[in-house]
C-alpha cells in the first residue's frame, strides 16, 4: 500500500474499506508502516499493539465489511489516559508503568463496537498535566511540522500521530484544553464535547468535573464520525448526560448540502482578540472569520469579562480535584511500589515520591493546600464561585450569538524545552481553552492556516452552548472548506 | 503568600509524598508564585454567588441496587505489586 493512503481522511478510508477496495489488514499495515517510518523522529506512540491490531483487522476482513459499523476497519490510536483491555495504560506516568487494565473505557468500547482497529496508545503529559507533552515520564513527542517544536499537550501524542498520518483518528482528553491546544499546534481538528456527552468511565481521572474524552482527526467529517461512535449516555458514569445522542455525521452531511452560514451569528469575545495574542495568530484567525462572513455569517462582539480570572480559577479547581483523584495511587492495588518501605505510611510516601513526576507532585501539593482546613474557603470555594461567574459569562454571550470564536492559543507551537523551567508561564498559555472546561460547554479547534512568521499551524476555536456540537461541526466545516488550510506537515 | 520549605514539607506529608530537601526548596518557591497568582481571585466580588462545583445540569440517576459480577478476583489482583493470590499484601500494620 502506498504512503498516500495515510493522508486520506478517516471517512474516505472508511468508504474504501466499506466498498471492499481495500482491506482492514492493508489499512492497518499501511499505518504500522507509517508509524515505523515516523516514530524515530516523532515519539508519539507509547505502546504499539501491532499484532493485536493485525489480528483484529484479519478478523474483520474474514467477516466482511459491515455498513452498520461507522468505523469499520479504520485504524485509530488512543491516548494513554484511557483504559484499553489487555493493553498498557500508563497515563504517561512511571507510577502506572506496568498497569494493564482488564476492561475497556466506554469510549474505547464505542470505537470497537463501531469496527475501529486500535493500533496502540499515544504519549501524553503525565496524568494529562501539561501543555506540551514534555511532562511525559517516557519520551518527548515532536511536532510533525517542525520536530524542534512541541506538539502541544497534554494529548500531544494523539495530535502528532493524526497530523503525520500514523492513524486516521485518535482519542484525546481535554481537562483544560488538552485536545484543542495540541490540535491547534499540529494543524488538525479536535473536539472537547459538552461535559457529560462522552462517558468518562475508564478514563484515568485528573479533574473529574472538567475531563472529557473527544476525537482528534484531520477533517471535520472525521471528527463527527468518531464523536458519534463514542458519545452517549452511560450508566457507568453518573455524570454522563441523559440527552439523546444525534448522529453527528449524518446531521453534518445533511447540512453540508446547504454549505453557507447565513443566519449564524459568530460572537467574537473582546478578551480573546487583543493584547497578548501573537500577530500571526490574530491574522490567521481574522482571515477565517472574514471567510465565515463571506459565507453569510453575522459577526458580533461579545464579552467574557471574567476571562482574566480563568487561569487562577482553573488551576485551583483542577489541582484540588487532582490531589483527591491521585490519592488512589498508593502502591497497594496497582502501579509502582517502593520496595524499601518498612511500614504502610512509608510505602505510600515513598511509592508516590518516586512514582510521580515533578509536575504531578507540584499539583498534588498545591491541590492539597487549597483544600486544607483554614484555606478551603479562600481558595477552593472562592474558585468555585468565580467558576459560576465564568459560566454565566458564556450563557450571557450566547444570548446574542450562536457560536463564539477566537484563537485556540495565543501563539503557535513553541520550542522544545522553551517553557519547562517556569510552571506558571506554562499555565498562563492555557488562557483561551480553560474557561470552556470550567463552564462544561463544547468547543473545537480547527486549523486555519500557517502563521506568517513561524510557518506553524494556527487554530481557530469555536465554542457552543451545551449539547451544541452539531452547530459547531457545521460552522467548522464551512470555515475549513473556505480557508483550506495546508494539512501536510513538512517536518517529517 | 510566601511558602517556606518547611511549610511545603508539611503539606507534602498531608498528601503522602516524601520529598527530598532540594525538591521542597524548589517547590516552595514555585508554590509561592502560583498561590500569589491564584490570590488575584480575591479581587472578584462573589458576594451571594453560589459555588459551582460541577457543570452537570441533570440530577444523578438512581438505579436498582443489584449485585453484578463486574470482574474476577484474579483480574483485580493482576496489577497489584504484591498479593498472596487472595489479598493485597502491605507491610505489617499491627
Amino acid at each position: 500500500m502506498s504512503h498516500e493512503l495515510c493522508s486520506l481522511s478517516l471517512t474516505a478510508v472508511r468508504d474504501l474499506l466499506r466498498s471492499g477496495e481495500i482491506t482492514a489488514v492493508s489499512a492497518t499495515r499501511t499505518c504500522l508502516a507509517r508509524i515505523a517510518a515516523t516514530e524515530p523522529k516523532l515519539h508519539a506512540v507509547l505502546h504499539l499493539a501491532a499484532d493485536a491490531a493485525l489480528a483484529e483487522a484479519a478478523r474483520l476482513d474474514a467477516a466482511g465489511p459491515d455498513p452498520d459499523k461507522r468505523l469499520w476497519g479504520v485504524p485509530v490510536l488512543v491516548k494513554d489516559a484511557i483504559c484499553t483491555k489487555g493493553l498498557p495504560t500508563t497515563c504517561g506516568s512511571k507510577i502506572l508503568e506496568n498497569f494493564v487494565p482488564f476492561y475497556d473505557a466506554t469510549a474505547v468500547a464505542g470505537l470497537k463496537a463501531a469496527g475501529a482497529v486500535i493500533l496502540g496508545k499515544t504519549n501524553m503529559d503525565e496524568f494529562a498535566m501539561g501543555s506540551s507533552t514534555e511532562n511525559s515520564a517516557y519520551q518527548t513527542t515532536a511536532n510533525p511540522w517542525d520536530v524542534a517544536k512541541v506538539p502541544g499537550g497534554s494529548s500531544g501524542g494523539s495530535a502528532a500521530a493524526v497530523s503525520s498520518g500514523q492513524c486516521f483518528g485518535a482519542l484525546g482528553t481535554d481537562t483544560g484544553g488538552s485536545i484543542r491546544q495540541p490540535a491547534s499546534f499540529c494543524g488538525i481538528v479536535g473536539i472537547k464535547p459538552t461535559y457529560g456527552r462522552v462517558s468518562r468511565y475508564g478514563l484515568v481521572a485528573y479533574g473529574s468535573s472538567l475531563d472529557q474524552i473527544g476525537p482528534m482527526t484531520r477533517t471535520v467529517e472525521d471528527a463527527a464520525a468518531m464523536l458519534t461512535a463514542i458519545a452517549g449516555h452511560d450508566p457507568k458514569d453518573s455524570t454522563s448526560a441523559p440527552e439523546a445522542t444525534p448522529d453527528y455525521e449524518a446531521d453534518l452531511a445533511a447540512w453540508a448540502g446547504k454549505g453557507d452560514l447565513a443566519g449564524v451569528r459568530l460572537g467574537l469575545p473582546d478578551e480573546y482578540w487583543g493584547e497578548g495574542v501573537d500577530a500571526e495568530v490574530l491574522d490567521c484567525c481574522r482571515a477565517a472569520v472574514d471567510a465565515a462572513r463571506g459565507l453569510g455569517a453575522e459577526v458580533v462582539r461579545v464579552s467574557l469579562p471574567h476571562t482574566p480570572y480563568a487561569v487562577a480559577t482553573y488551576y485551583i479547581v483542577a489541582m484540588a480535584e487532582a490531589s483527591s483523584n491521585l490519592a488512589r495511587f498508593d502502591g497497594v492495588r496497582y502501579g509502582y511500589r517502593d520496595a524499601s518501605a518498612t511500614d504502610l505510611a512509608g510505602l505510600y510516601e515513598l511509592s508516590r515520591a518516586k512514582g510521580f513526576g515533578p509536575e504531578v507532585q507540584r499539583r498534588i501539593v498545591i491541590g492539597t493546600y487549597v483544600l486544607s482546613a483554614g484555606y478551603y474557603d479562600a481558595y477552593y470555594r472562592k474558585a468555585a464561585q468565580v467558576r459560576r461567574l465564568i459560566r454565566q459569562d458564556f450563557l450571557d454571550a450566547f444570548a446574542s450569538c450562536d457560536v463564539i470564536v477566537g484563537p485556540t492559543s495565543p501563539f503557535a507551537a513553541f520550542g522544545i524545552a522553551e517553557k519547562t523551567e517556569d510552571p506558571l508561564q506554562m499555565y498562563l498559555s492555557d488562557i483561551f481553552t480553560i474557561s470552556l472546561n470550567l463552564a462544561g460547554l463544547p468547543g473545537m479547534s480547527i486549523p486555519v492556516g500557517l502563521g506568517a512568521k513561524s510557518a506553524m499551524p494556527v487554530g481557530l476555536q469555536l465554542f457552543g452552548p451545551a449539547f451544541g456540537e452539531t452547530r459547531l461541526l457545521c460552522t467548522a466545516k464551512a470555515v475549513m472548506d473556505a480557508v483550506r488550510p495546508p494539512m501536510v506537515p513538512r517536518g517529517i | 503568600m510566601d511558602v517556606s520549605p518547611e511549610f511545603a514539607a508539611k503539606i507534602a506529608t498531608l498528601a503522602r509524598l516524601r520529598l527530598d530537601a532540594d525538591k521542597l526548596e524548589r517547590f516552595a518557591g514555585q508554590m509561592g508564585d502560583i498561590l500569589k497568582y491564584m490570590e488575584t481571585l480575591a479581587a472578584v466580588d462573589t458576594t451571594g454567588v453560589e459555588p459551582l462545583y460541577g457543570p452537570v445540569a441533570h440530577v444523578s440517576p438512581t438505579r436498582p441496587d443489584e449485585v453484578v459480577r463486574t470482574c474476577t478476583r484474579d483480574e483485580v489482583l493482576h496489577n497489584a505489586p504484591e498479593t498472596d493470590g487472595r489479598f493485597f499484601i502491605v507491610p505489617k500494620i499491627v
